[in-house]
């Protein structure tokens, strides 16, 4: 009895799910969707604790409580500015769960357990733990406790696979010989130290792609629990976590015109470096502006383009520029805003930002719908954004970053670029945007130039 | 025994490929809500957690299922809970200033 009703309601908490990830799909429904989702969530837990095999509720509501309160804090508190971390650290704490589940398991069972579920518990084990140390790495780096510099040393990618191997051969004798839990747990071991060891090379800039990723291993790690567990909901949901986090790292990928393991092997540091030895620095005089000076474009401009990077989440400047904006539209300028998908450290974490200042999403848009406008565009603002503006991509095959899809920002008859200073982007190239005589550079903290630019358009 | 693993297959196959298609609907706009509500629903290991917490099968088990507990209830809870406060501020021109 007890069985179907728990049944039961995973079937309907599958179908939530699903409802609520389609109306997450369009802006006006994805509120009720994940409404959607998480009373899809309430059913599965309650349905799970009549299961028959839990007896004891204390460790479970003390669980519970701990972790409500904890995420229920982090939701409540937490800046806008900081969500890429808070989903890598999110990340972290699914890997670890569907690890201590997989362990919890073989412990219980130990030689016992059957090949079809010694096969998984294996999976959930090294995919948890990778995702579990790999998110908390990528969480220092994007929280700056851990350089955001990729780290490189020789033979990285070659000691890294031999690793993988090494724990891929330790995997297959396991299953050979489920008796000997040594072999499972310097498995797990060394799935913990891959897991640091795969993000170490990766740059802030790559960070949307390793997020997405440890995503989509996390998703597959709680399927992989499904197994373990012959638990239907586990499956279906881990698939479409796991499914979700593909889709986003492909196009990530995509959006750098650099392949899956190119961000996986590449190190870009290390290809930056001897790229810009070989190609010629950019040479020529930069045109600097005043506060004034860009002032004057402004208000002379009919149609204005805002791209935003990551500087503008750094310096927090989204509100100084919603109020930018607004003076602009009262006079009767078109404000739009660019954004590039690669654009700060994970997908659509520009929009977040602007969304948090209150920008309506109708004047946001991508970089393909936007891309022909330029043109036609009076004044561009750039703000901590670089690469993603960098005409190199499209002219100069020797650059790193030839190829990738850029915001053509250099065809619009001004480009005011918002800067702390003349250092080079992350890739470590330069920009020849910089010196084009259309290029006015105005120095200084994103989010002071803009509030001078506010005051000095109010005079 | 093979029957179920077969059964499981399936079951995957089918919500990845329904995954894909659901989710390459998403626009980039709404790429941070689609990724912190799928992380959010993947805390359902939680689900797996609540049985290894309370079942006594052993001590080990028992402590092991209580971390998974709370990480995932940490997930659940924090994931669905930010999502919605994201998902509120996108707005239309007429919410312009709250």
């Amino acid at each position: 009895m007890s069985e179907t009703l728990i049944q039961l309601t995973y079937f309907a908490a599958s179908a939530l799910f699903i409802l609520g990830l389609k109306a997450l799909g369009s802006p006006e429904t994805a509120r009720r969707g994940n409404l959607l989702a998480a009373a899809g969530m309430f059913l599965a837990i309650v349905g799970t604790l009549v299961h028959k095999d839990i007896v004891s509720y204390e460790w479970i509501l003390i669980g519970m409580i701990i972790g409500s309160a904890i995420g229920g804090a982090m939701a409540i508190f937490m800046p806008m500015t900081a969500m890429p971390e808070r989903i890598a650290l999110s990340h972290a704490f699914g890997g670890l769960a569907a690890a201590f589940v997989g362990v919890s398991e073989y412990y219980r069972q130990g030689a016992e357990m059957e090949l079809i579920h010694t096969v998984p518990v294996g999976f959930e084990v090294i995919f948890g733990a990778l995702t579990f140390t790999g998110s908390l790495m990528a969480f220092g780096k994007l929280s700056g406790w851990v350089t955001q510099v990729p780290v490189t040393y020789k033979f990285q990618n070659q000691s890294n696979i031999a690793l993988f191997v090494i724990v891929l051969v330790l995997y297959l004798i396991w299953l050979l010989a489920p008796a000997y839990p040594i072999l499972f747990y310097i498995m797990m071991g060394l799935a913990f130290l891959i897991g640091v060891l795969m993000v170490l090379p990766i740059g802030g800039a790559d960070m949307p792609v390793i997020i997405c990723l440890l995503n989509s291993y996390a998703g597959l790690a709680a399927s992989a629990t499904g197994f373990v567990l012959s638990n239907n909901i586990l499956i279906i949901a881990g698939s479409l976590d796991g499914a979700s986090g593909l889709i986003l790292s492909i196009m990530m990928s995509k959006a750098m015109n650099r392949s899956f393991t190119n961000v996986l092997f590449g190190a870009f540091g290390s290809v930056a470096e001897t790229a810009s030895g070989a190609a010629a620095s950019v040479v020529g005089s930069v045109n600097e502006g005043t506060i004034d000076d860009s002032v004057t474009v402004l208000r002379n401009a009919q149609r204005v383009i805002v791209v935003p990077g990551y500087g503008m989440a750094v310096s927090q400047a989204q509100h100084a520029l919603r109020e930018l904006a607004d003076l602009l539209d009262s006079d009767g300028t078109t404000v739009k805003y660019a954004i590039h998908p690669v654009a700060g450290r994970m997908p659509g974490h520009m929009n977040v930002l602007l969304a948090e200042a209150n920008v309506s999403y109708e004047q946001i848009f991508d970089l393909e719908e936007i891309n022909d406008e330029f043109s036609k565009t009076d004044a561009v603002i750039i703000i901590g954004a670089n690469d993603v503006v960098n005409p190199a991509a499209k002219t100069n095959s020797s650059s790193p970053i030839y190829g990738m899809p850029v915001l053509n920002v250099e065809e619009a008859r001004t480009v005011i670029v918002l800067k702390r200073s003349m250092s080079a982007g992350f890739a470590g190239i330069d920009n020849e945007l910089f010196i084009l005589p259309n290029t006015m550079m105005v120095f200084g903290d994103a989010k002071q130039t803009l509030t001078k630019m506010v005051q000095a358009l109010k005079a | 025994m093979q029957a179920e693993l077969l059964f499981g297959f399936y079951i995957f196959m089918l919500a990845a490929f329904l995954g894909l298609q659901v989710i390459s609907k998403v626009p980039p706009l709404l790429h941070t809500p689609l990724m912190s509500a799928t992380n959010a629903i993947s805390g359902i290991s939680l689900v797996g957690s609540l049985v290894a917490a309370g079942a006594n099968y052993n001590p080990v088990s028992t402590a092991l299922g209580f971390i998974a507990v709370t990480a995932a209830t940490i997930n659940v809870v924090g994931g669905f809970m930010i999502t919605d406060r994201m998902l509120k501020m996108f707005k239309k021109k007429e919410g312009k200033k709250s």
